[in-house]
């Protein structure tokens, strides 16, 4: 089965399973690191302010689009860290059917043991953007919902 | 550091005196340098929280029966001991707010509210917090006045030589910080009344980051008004002081409405209470109050003088130890800072920074400290800080240099 056939919690499961090679938190954020310098460049044209989540700290900008009624993103970081963990959250939300996103839990981030990234801090854009591409998919949930 | 006395002061007990610093952080022992965000407390504040919930919780000035009188003789005399803290002459002069921000806030409710009027002129400095910026920017919104800046030059002190040129017969008050909380920088706040003074200009000043490390006199400065926060000072959250010249504060309106600003009130109207009363609607924060006590019995135990001793070595040490890392500026050089290094790292972003310091155990600040306007001089976004108390330790500086040259190898 492909990446893009499998469901957003496969997908998730397939990461804690990955990072469950590591013992230590320094391997950990390492690879994280890694995962962060290889994002795809977001093209600059969609580094706008319009598109850009803004956290105390760092800043991501989060671009989507629609093919083949499914939902893509792309997203860019100033921190690489919170980069890794973007990278984390566009291969878990991307190729899947909007409502699929829309509706998703998403859990994989605790389990790998990153959850305080995800805490309700003014510092960490991460939330927003989670956020946003929650609404992104919502937003092309009810677009396709009208072309029917 | 520890186990060191310094002019009679025995750090391993200071460091006792804390229960949070014992404890792990992500499998390693804390290391705590966000100070100039909030210090830790020591016991005696902790105690003094849980002794006044369980044995004497009352509403104060009103009650008659013995844990109100109790309550209310406790919160006064944390107002005496902040009077003599800062040399205030009357503790009319000491007003309870929930912190700084609220303290600034209230001035420029009241005072500004009688004060400025259109085309008036306010001036705050380049190294403000928001918190000193903002309230004045929203006053100047309402009133169709003007905030203007007095700038900092790249070691990140004023340019007091342009407070001249700044001030005109419109500018009506001058809101800056004597300590920068993203910098450290010391500003030379006497010299800054002197001068605002001889114009008829009024001066606040926030001393969030002050009261922790150096003398306060406000006689002796002659400021207007002194606003600072407790938690800053090993005291409790939620608890503040405004400080105000008895004769500037009777002619201010009140901020809030409700019980204990008021005299008398009736159907059709009510007269307001006596200072400091005036100022402290509603129930206050009683708990928080009387545990502030608690923590300036502490610093009046050593002694400001020797915390400072404490609190330059450590950022001696850290400066010489932190310069030396390839890479690493640290920001904010000013002659007289505090003990708070604020530093940026060549091609490393800080919160990435920040996160890995965390995995070693080790808190330190990132970000724009709340400064935005000082950060967008310095064309950063933002920067990491460590700050320092009179309990941290020389080995944890030597902690926070391993962590920094570990993170600098994994980011790079």
């Amino acid at each position: 089965m492909s990446t893009a056939e499998k469901t957003v919690k496969e997908i998730q499961n397939q990461i804690v399973e990955e990072f469950s090679f590591f013992d230590e938190w320094d391997e950990k954020y390492a690879y994280l690191i890694e995962l962060g310098k290889k994002l795809e460049i977001l093209d600059p044209s969609h580094k706008t302010e319009e598109k850009k989540i803004k956290g105390c700290q760092s800043q991501v900008w989060l671009n989507s689009y629609l093919k083949d009624d499914k939902i893509f993103y792309q997203a860019d970081s100033d921190a690489v860290i919170v980069k890794g963990l973007v990278s984390l959250l566009v291969r878990v939300f991307s190729g899947h059917p909007p409502a699929e996103v829309a509706q998703a839990d998403i859990d994989f981030i605790d389990e790998i043991g990153l959850k305080q990234h995800l805490s309700p801090t003014r510092s960490n854009g991460l939330v927003s953007m989670l956020k946003q591409m929650k609404l992104d998919a919502v937003a092309y949930q009810a677009l396709l919902q009208s072309k029917q | 550091m520890s186990g060191t006395k310094i002019k009679g002061l025995d750090l391993t007990t200071i460091r006792e005196e804390f229960p949070v610093l014992d404890q792990q952080v992500n499998g390693k022992p804390l290391v705590y340098f966000d100070n100039a965000a909030t210090t830790q407390k020591p016991k005696a504040v902790i105690d003094s929280l849980v002794s006044y919930y369980s044995s004497y919780n009352a509403n104060i000035h009103r009650g008659i029966h013995t844990l109100a009188e109790k309550a209310t003789a406790a919160f006064e005399s944390t107002r005496e001991a902040i009077r003599a803290f800062i040399n205030a002459s009357s503790t009319e002069e000491i007003i309870f707010t929930k912190g700084t921000t609220e303290s600034i806030n209230l001035v420029a409710a009241t005072w500004g509210k009688e004060n400025i009027q259109k085309g008036d002129e306010i001036i705050v400095s380049g190294l403000e917090h928001h918190s000193n910026m903002v309230p004045w920017q929203i006053l100047a919104n309402e009133k169709g006045a003007t905030v203007k800046i007095i700038p900092v030059n790249e070691n990140g002190e004023l340019i007091l030589t342009e407070l001249n040129n700044l001030i005109t017969a419109k500018t009506k008050i001058i809101a800056l910080n004597h300590v920068s909380n993203a910098l450290g920088t010391i500003n030379p706040i006497a010299e800054v009344i002197k001068i605002a003074h001889s114009k008829n200009v009024k001066v606040l000043v926030d001393g969030a980051q002050a009261v922790s490390h150096l003398d306060i006199d406000v006689q002796k400065l002659d400021a207007d008004f002194y606003a600072f926060s407790g938690h800053k000072m090993y005291g409790p959250t939620g608890i503040g002081i405004l400080y105000g010249k008895k004769a500037l504060l009777e002619e201010m309106p009140p901020y809030q409405g409700g019980g204990e600003m008021i005299k008398e009130v009736t159907y059709a109207s009510c007269s307001f209470n006596e200072l400091p009363y005036k100022f402290e609607a509603g129930t206050p924060n009683i708990a928080d109050a009387i545990a502030l006590k608690a923590s300036v019995d502490f610093i009046n135990r050593f002694g400001k003088p020797a915390i400072r001793e404490v609190e330059n070595q450590l950022l001696d040490y850290a400066t010489q130890k932190l310069s030396a890392i390839p890479g690493l500026t640290i920001k904010g050089t000013a002659k007289e800072k505090v003990s708070v290094i604020s530093f940026v790292i060549e091609g490393i972003h800080h919160q990435d920074l920040g996160i890995l310091l965390d995995q070693e155990g080790i808190a330190v600040r990132t970000g724009h400290h709340c400064t935005q306007p000082l950060m967008g001089h310095f064309g950063i976004t933002g920067t990491a800080r460590a700050s320092f108390a009179v309990y941290n330790t020389f080995e944890e500086i030597d902690r926070l240099e391993a962590g920094i040259k570990k993170a600098v190898k994994m980011l790079k």
